[in-house]
C-alpha cells in the first residue's frame, strides 16, 4: 500500500476540473495506454494577458496520476503562461504534500503536459502530443529520452538508477538500459559542486587551479546548466588556463545553431558577471 | 466499516484454531527439538505430528518427504538449486512464462551462470503450451519447474502430465503448489512430481513458514547449510510454534479441500464473475474458465487503471488486487497478463478477486453493486474512453 497523503487521496476522490474544454486555446498530451498512464490538458487562455482562465484534464492512470493532474489544474488557473511554465514536477509533488518516490513520474507527467500545452498555445492552439522520437531514446520500453533523464536528475538531485526509474520510468520494465542510466548519472553527477571552501573573497587570478575549477563549476552548476537543461542540453568544463575557460556543449546544445551565441552571450557573460570580468570562454 | 476481504491469494488470516495450537510453544514449551530432555522431546513430537499433517495434506507417502522452510520462496530456491547441484552436468531448465518471481529470479541468476532456460508460453486463456514444452525437453534438462495454479488468474496447469513427460526424459520435476493448497485434493504419491513448494500463510497458517515436499529417492542438495536439522536437508533451528501452526492449518485445509466448501466457493466466485461481466461493458475474463481454482477470478476493465479501481474499492472496505503496473513497485504491467497477450488497454485494468470459505453472498453482491459505478466514473475522466466510440 502506498503512503499517499490526505491531499492526494482528496484529489483522487474528488478530482477538480475534469473534462476537456471546447475550442481550447491549448491542448497538451503526454503518455499512452501502453505506458499505463496518460494526461490530456486543455487550457482557455486570455489572448491579451496570457492568463490561464480555465484548465481541464483527462487522465488514465493511478491515484497519484489523477491527483497530480487535478492539483496541477488548480495551480495554473489564474497564472500567466510564463508563471505557469516555471512550475516543476517538485512543485506539483509539494502541493500534494508529497508523493511516494516510486510515483514521482506522475508529477513529471503533469509538468510535461503543461509544457506540451504551452507549446500548443504558441503554435496557435494545435494540439501537441509529446513523442520524443527526435531525441536519443535510452529506455525503449517507456520511450524515455536522454534529455528527459538528465533533466530529472538535475531537477530532483537524483543519485541512483532506481531513483531515475521512479521519476522517469526509464529502466522500469526490461531493465536493459540500467547500465546507460548509470552512465548518465555518472556524467551528470560528476559535475556536481564539491563543498566550497571559504575562498569567496579571493580574486580569481589568485586562486589555485583547483579552486578556479571549483568556482567555475559552481557557476556552471547553479546558473548555467539549469538554463541549458531547459532546452535539453548541458555544458562540461574542459580546461582552465589563466583567464581562458574552455568548455564543450553537450546534448541538444552541441548541434544547436545558436551554439556560439550560447557560448559567448550566455556562458561567458554569466562567468564574467559572477567571477571575473576578464574571463573569456572558448569552445574546446 | 466491515472489511470485505477478497485477496486470499495474497494472504489469509491465521485461523483461531491454528493460533491456539501455536500458543503453548512460545513461552511454555520452548525446547529446542534437537536437545536431550523431555522439554525438547515435546517440541520434537509436536514437529513430527505437524510433518505428518502436511504430508497428509499433499498426499505424500511418507512424512519424512516434508522439509519445513521459512517460506515458499525458500522452498522454490531450494528445489531449483538442489536440482542443478545434484546434476552438475545438466545445463538446461524448463519453466513457464507465468511463474512467481521466486522461480524467475533464481533462474535468471542461473542463466547468468551459463544455464539455458526455456520459458514455455501460454495461450490467451493462460493455458500451458504442451507442444512447445514437449519440443523443449532435452537429454540435459536438469529440472522442469511449473506452477500448479497461477496466482493471478487461478488457471490450473496439467502438472501431472508435465511431470510424467519430464520423468520420461530423466529430468526432475518441481511444482510451485502455493495456490492449490486447500483448493483441491492433492495426492502427490500417485504422480511423478518430485518436489512441491507450499506456503503457510496462503492457507491460514502464519507468515514465515513453508514446506518443500521431496519424494524419497530424489537426489537432493541442501540450500540452507548448517546443522543436522531436517535430516541435514535444511540447517537452522526448527521454528516449532510456526511449524505446529502449519500442521494445524494443513489439517484444516485438507478437510476443506475434500468438502463441499469448494463447491460453495466456486458458486460465489461465478456469481461475482457473471455479475461483473454482465453489468460492466468492456470487461473480460482473464484465465481458463474450465480449469481454475475455485476461489479466483480475474477480470480486466478496459480503459481504466487498476490501482485507481482498488483505491475506490477501499472506500467500501473491499480488498482485492491488480496486475496493473502501478500497484507493483516495478512499473511493469503483470508479466502474466503480458504472457497471455492481453491488450494494453485491458492489461492495466485487471483486478483479481480471491475468495475464502468465509466469503458470503452479501459480500460478493456488494462488489457487484459498487464496482460498475467506480468503473464508469474512472472512464469519465480517462482520455481513452471515447476512443472506442
Amino acid at each position: 500500500m502506498w503512503a499517499y497523503t490526505d491531499k492526494v487521496m482528496e484529489h483522487f476522490r474528488h478530482p477538480r476540473n475534469v473534462g476537456a474544454i471546447e475550442n481550447a486555446d491549448a491542448t497538451g498530451q503526454v503518455g499512452s495506454l501502453v505506458c499505463g498512464d496518460a494526461l490530456k490538458l486543455t487550457l482557455k487562455i486570455n489572448k491579451e494577458t496570457e492568463v490561464i482562465e480555465d484548465a481541464k484534464f483527462e487522465t488514465f492512470g493511478c491515484a497519484s496520476a489523477i491527483a497530480s493532474s487535478s492539483v496541477l489544474t488548480e495551480m495554473i488557473k489564474g497564472k500567466t503562461l510564463t508563471e505557469a511554465s516555471k512550475i516543476t514536477n517538485q512543485d506539483i509533488a509539494d502541493e500534494l504534500g508529497s508523493l511516494p518516490a516510486e510515483k514521482m513520474h506522475c508529477s513529471v507527467m503533469g509538468m510535461e503536459a503543461l509544457e506540451a500545452a504551452v507549446q500548443s498555445y504558441r503554435q496557435g492552439g494545435k494540439p501537441v502530443v509529446f513523442e520524443q522520437e527526435a531525441e536519443k531514446i535510452i529506455c525503449h520500453c517507456f520511450n524515455v529520452s536522454e534529455e528527459a533523464i538528465i533533466k530529472a536528475i538535475r531537477t530532483n538531485h537524483l543519485t541512483t538508477v532506481e531513483e531515475v526509474t521512479f521519476y522517469t520510468k526509464a529502466g522500469g520494465a526490461c531493465g536493459k538500459c540500467k547500465g546507460e542510466i548509470q552512465k548518465i548519472l555518472d556524467k551528470v553527477n560528476s559535475c556536481a559542486v564539491p563543498t566550497a571552501t571559504d575562498n569567496t573573497n579571493k580574486k580569481f587570478t589568485d586562486l589555485t587551479i583547483v579552486e578556479k575549477i571549483k568556482r567555475i563549476e559552481k557557476v556552471l552548476e547553479e546558473d548555467i546548466r539549469p538554463q541549458l537543461n531547459m532546452d535539453g542540453g548541458s555544458v562540461e568544463l574542459v580546461d582552465v588556463n589563466g583567464l581562458t575557460v574552455k568548455v564543450r556543449l553537450i546534448g541538444m546544445c552541441s548541434g544547436c545553431l545558436a551554439a556560439d551565441a550560447t557560448l559567448k552571450g550566455f556562458i561567458e557573460r554569466t562567468l564574467k558577471e559572477k567571477i571575473d570580468p576578464d574571463i573569456t570562454v572558448e569552445k574546446a | 466499516m466491515k472489511l470485505i476481504y477478497l485477496d486470499n491469494n495474497a494472504t489469509t488470516p491465521v485461523a483461531p484454531a491454528v493460533f491456539d495450537a501455536m500458543k503453548p510453544y512460545f513461552v511454555e514449551k520452548y525446547g529446542n527439538a534437537s536437545s536431550m530432555y523431555p522439554l525438547a522431546a515435546e517440541s520434537h513430537k509436536a514437529m513430527e505430528a505437524a510433518r505428518q499433517q502436511v504430508a497428509d495434506l499433499v498426499g505424500a507417502a511418507h512424512a519424512d518427504e516434508i522439509i519445513f522452510t521459512g517460506c515458499a520462496t525458500e522452498s522454490d530456491n531450494t528445489a531449483i538449486f538442489s536440482a542443478v547441484r545434484s546434476f552438475p552436468n545438466k545445463k538446461h531448465i524448463i519453466t513457464s512464462a507465468v511463474e512467481h518471481p521466486a522461480i524467475f529470479h533464481p533462474l535468471h541468476y542461473l542463466e547468468s551462470q551459463g544455464y539455458k532456460v526455456d520459458y514455455i508460453g501460454v495461450d490467451t486463456q493462460g493455458r500451458f503450451n504442451m507442444d512447445q514444452y514437449k519440443a523443449a525437453l532435452r537429454d540435459d534438462t536438469a529440472l522442469v519447474t511449473v506452477m500448479w495454479a497461477n496466482n493471478e488468474t487461478g488457471t490450473i496447469f496439467p502438472v501431472e502430465e508435465i511431470a510424467a513427460l519430464a520423468k520420461a526424459r530423466g529430468a526432475l520435476f518441481h511444482t510451485d503448489g502455493v495456490q492449490v493448497i486447500g483448493k483441491m485434493p492433492l495426492d502427490v504419491k500417485n504422480t511423478q512430481i518430485d518436489m512441491l513448494s507450499l506456503s503457510g500463510h496462503k492457507f491460514n497458517a502464519p507468515k514465515g513458514v513453508g514446506a518443500l515436499y521431496v519424494r524419497r529417492g530424489t537426489r537432493f542438495t541442501e540450500f540452507m547449510m548448517g546443522g543436522h536439522q531436517e535430516k541435514a536437508r535444511r540447517g537452522g533451528t526448527e521454528n516449532i510454534p510456526y511449524i505446529v501452526g502449519l500442521g494445524k492449518a494443513a489439517e484444516l485445509a485438507r478437510t476443506r479441500a475434500n468438502s463441499d466448501a469448494l463447491v460453495k466457493m466456486a458458486a460465489l466466485r461465478d456469481r461475482l464473475q457473471n455479475g461483473l461481466l454482465t453489468k460492466i461493458p468492456d470487461s473480460k475474463l482473464n484465465g481458463d474458465p474450465q480449469n481454475r481454482v475455485p476461489n479466483t477470478v480475474n477480470i480486466s476493465f478496459g480503459y481504466v487503471e487498476g490501482e485507481s479501481i482498488l483505491m475506490h474499492l477501499n472506500e467500501y472496505g473491499i480488498c482485492a488486487s491488480s496486475g496493473s503496473a502501478c500497484t507493483s513497485g516495478s512499473l511493469e504491467p503483470s508479466h502474466v497478463m503480458r504472457a497471455m497477450g492481453v491488450d494494453f488497454q485491458f492489461a492495466h485494468g485487471s483486478v483479481r478477486f480471491s475468495l475464502s470459505e468465509d466469503t458470503t453472498q452479501a459480500e460478493v453482491d456488494k462488489v457487484i453493486e459498487v464496482l460498475p459505478g467506480i468503473i464508469e466514473n474512472l472512464r469519465k475522466i480517462s482520455p481513452f474512453s471515447r476512443l472506442k466510440k
